[in-house]
């Protein structure tokens, strides 16, 4: 399920995974079996954004229009999801 | 099935510097009623043998609230047996639109493919099922049920069914050899996460030490087959191996430190900063009947007695070493010292060290075989038999 290509498949928050604001840490939070991981704000931005289904294209002009002044946005997302992917936070939208 | 002691998780801050420490964990133990016997349980000794005064479905759901205000985000369900709560899905349901990622600790006794279901549906994220034994000979005669084709059976409904699984197995020196057994049974249901923990004498397994502790020779082994397995599935299992302090020359931090991570609710209400704190005879513990979460987070003695290092004698209060370990474990030092302030008896500056190496001594040449008829299984009778004793 963590076996997909990022560049041409549809993905999402892995549904095992608990995304939400932490009052208490003044952040966003992954929350996961007896785990937690805390996020950057534009890791929050992107996480926020797969609760939908999703993909690599949509989320970089989404992204792009929401922060126009961004430089190096498109890799910068790319490295993430690349990253969310090898530690299993989204999964192929249609499993 | 409380006998995995927390050791680590990321230590988070809510920068108020009166204390900073936010509980990010809640363990509920819900009952101390349980079918299962096992001989290693870190219930308290004394176990009451009525359910009357455990806290309400009311009460808890305050505790709930009251631990979400101050942070906590992890919620644990345990006991004894939780799923001999009726309650057990208004909980999840109220903890889960609160905010907590419920899991659930149980022996799968009680478990249904219909509770699944019903559980999953009320938000519960994770189910971690223990085994007593990784064949139905060794998990009946060390968990005194007849349980092994049930929990394998939940273990892959819990699979179908896509809630997060973690499978625990409680190591002793009576099945550390069935680690490589275990993990096969583990992979041919399609876990991908399992805990291959060494018990830790309090409660029921200290009573029971000697005949519980492995050899170093056995614990080696259980280790090279843990690795040897992890090398040939990468990737899709985790494998965490928990081994017992008993063998280290420091000790571990405890809890993630004293009143830091961690907060322990018993079924009656009392509130620990460790699962096994019942064990320090002279320490108040505030009920959730008589205080809020906060106010005992904050200020009770319980949990400022213990918290960071002021309050330490040596030699742990001049060691370089001390912000590292905090000491080690209050419990064990007062079990095996008489005095929860000495350093954990682990530690090799202990003076008291040859409390722990005694027993591992004693441990390389205790016999192999099962003699199950020497182990004080975990049961009201046996409570009762054993406070009469006292
Ligand atoms: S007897 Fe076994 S299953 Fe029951 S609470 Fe103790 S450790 Fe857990
Ligand atoms: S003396 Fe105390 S603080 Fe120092 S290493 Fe030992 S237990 Fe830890």
């Amino acid at each position: 399920m963590t076996d997909f290509d990022i560049e041409t498949t549809a993905f999402k928050l892995n549904p095992q995974y608990q995304f939400q604001w932490e009052e208490a840490q003044q952040c966003h939070v992954l929350l996961y079996p007896e785990g937690l991981i805390k996020m950057s704000v534009s890791a929050a931005e992107i996480i926020q954004r797969c609760q939908q289904t999703a993909t690599l294209d949509g989320l970089i002009n989404e992204l792009n229009q929401a922060f126009p002044d961004a430089e190096g946005l498109a890799e910068d997302v790319r490295e993430f999801l690349q990253d969310a992917q090898r530690q299993a936070w989204i999964v192929a939208a249609n499993d | 099935m409380p006998n995995d002691k927390h050791g680590s998780s990321p230590q988070t801050t809510n920068g108020n510097p009166e204390n900073p420490y936010i509980p990010m964990w809640l363990l509920a133990e819900l009952t101390y009623a349980c079918p299962v016997q096992c001989p290693y349980c870190s219930n308290p000794l004394a176990l009451s043998a009525s359910r009357k005064n455990e806290l309400s479905t009311q009460e808890w759901i305050t505790v709930l609230r009251q631990a979400r205000k101050l942070g906590a985000v992890q919620l644990g369900f345990s006991g004894g047996e939780p799923l001999v709560r009726t309650d057990l899905e208004e909980l999840i349901t109220e903890a889960r639109s609160l905010g907590f990622y419920c899991n659930l600790i149980t022996s799968s006794i009680g478990l249904t493919s219909e509770k699944i279901a019903i559980f999953k549906q009320a938000g519960l994220g994770h189910i971690q099922i223990s085994f007593q034994g990784s064949n139905r000979e060794s998990n009946k005669l060390f968990g005194g049920t007849d349980s092994f084709e049930h929990k394998v059976a939940m273990t892959k409904e819990v699979i179908r069914q896509d809630l997060a699984l973690g499978l625990n197995f409680v190591l002793h020196r009576h099945n550390l050899h069935q680690v490589g057994e275990f993990l096969a049974m583990a992979e041919s249901v399609g876990a991908e996460f399992v805990e291959l923990a060494n018990c830790q004498y309090y409660g029921w397994a200290l009573h029971n030490r000697e005949h519980l502790l492995p050899s170093q020779e056995q614990l080696v082994e259980a280790e090279r087959v843990t690795n040897e397995f992890r090398d040939q599935h990468q990737g899709k299992m985790e494998v965490f191996f928990v081994a017992p302090d008993y063998y280290d020359n420091r000790p571990k931090k405890c809890s993630n430190g004293w009143g830091t991570t961690f907060i322990t609710v018993t079924p009656e209400g009392d509130v620990l900063p460790c699962q096994s704190a019942k064990v320090i005879p002279d320490l108040e513990f505030p009920n959730v009947r008589d205080y809020d979460l906060k106010t005992i987070w904050q200020t009770s003695k319980l949990f400022t007695g213990f918290r960071g290092t002021d309050w330490m004698i040596e030699p742990c209060k001049s060691c370089p070493e001390k912000e590292i370990d905090l000491g080690g474990c209050r419990c064990q030092a007062f079990l095996l010292t008489g005095n929860a302030l000495n350093a954990d008896p682990v530690c090799d500056l202990s003076p008291f060290h040859h409390k722990v190496t005694e027993a591992t001594e004693a441990a390389q040449s205790a016999p192999e075989v099962v003699e199950s008829k020497a182990l004080l299984f975990r049961n009201t009778a046996n409570a009762k038999t054993l406070s009469a004793d006292q």
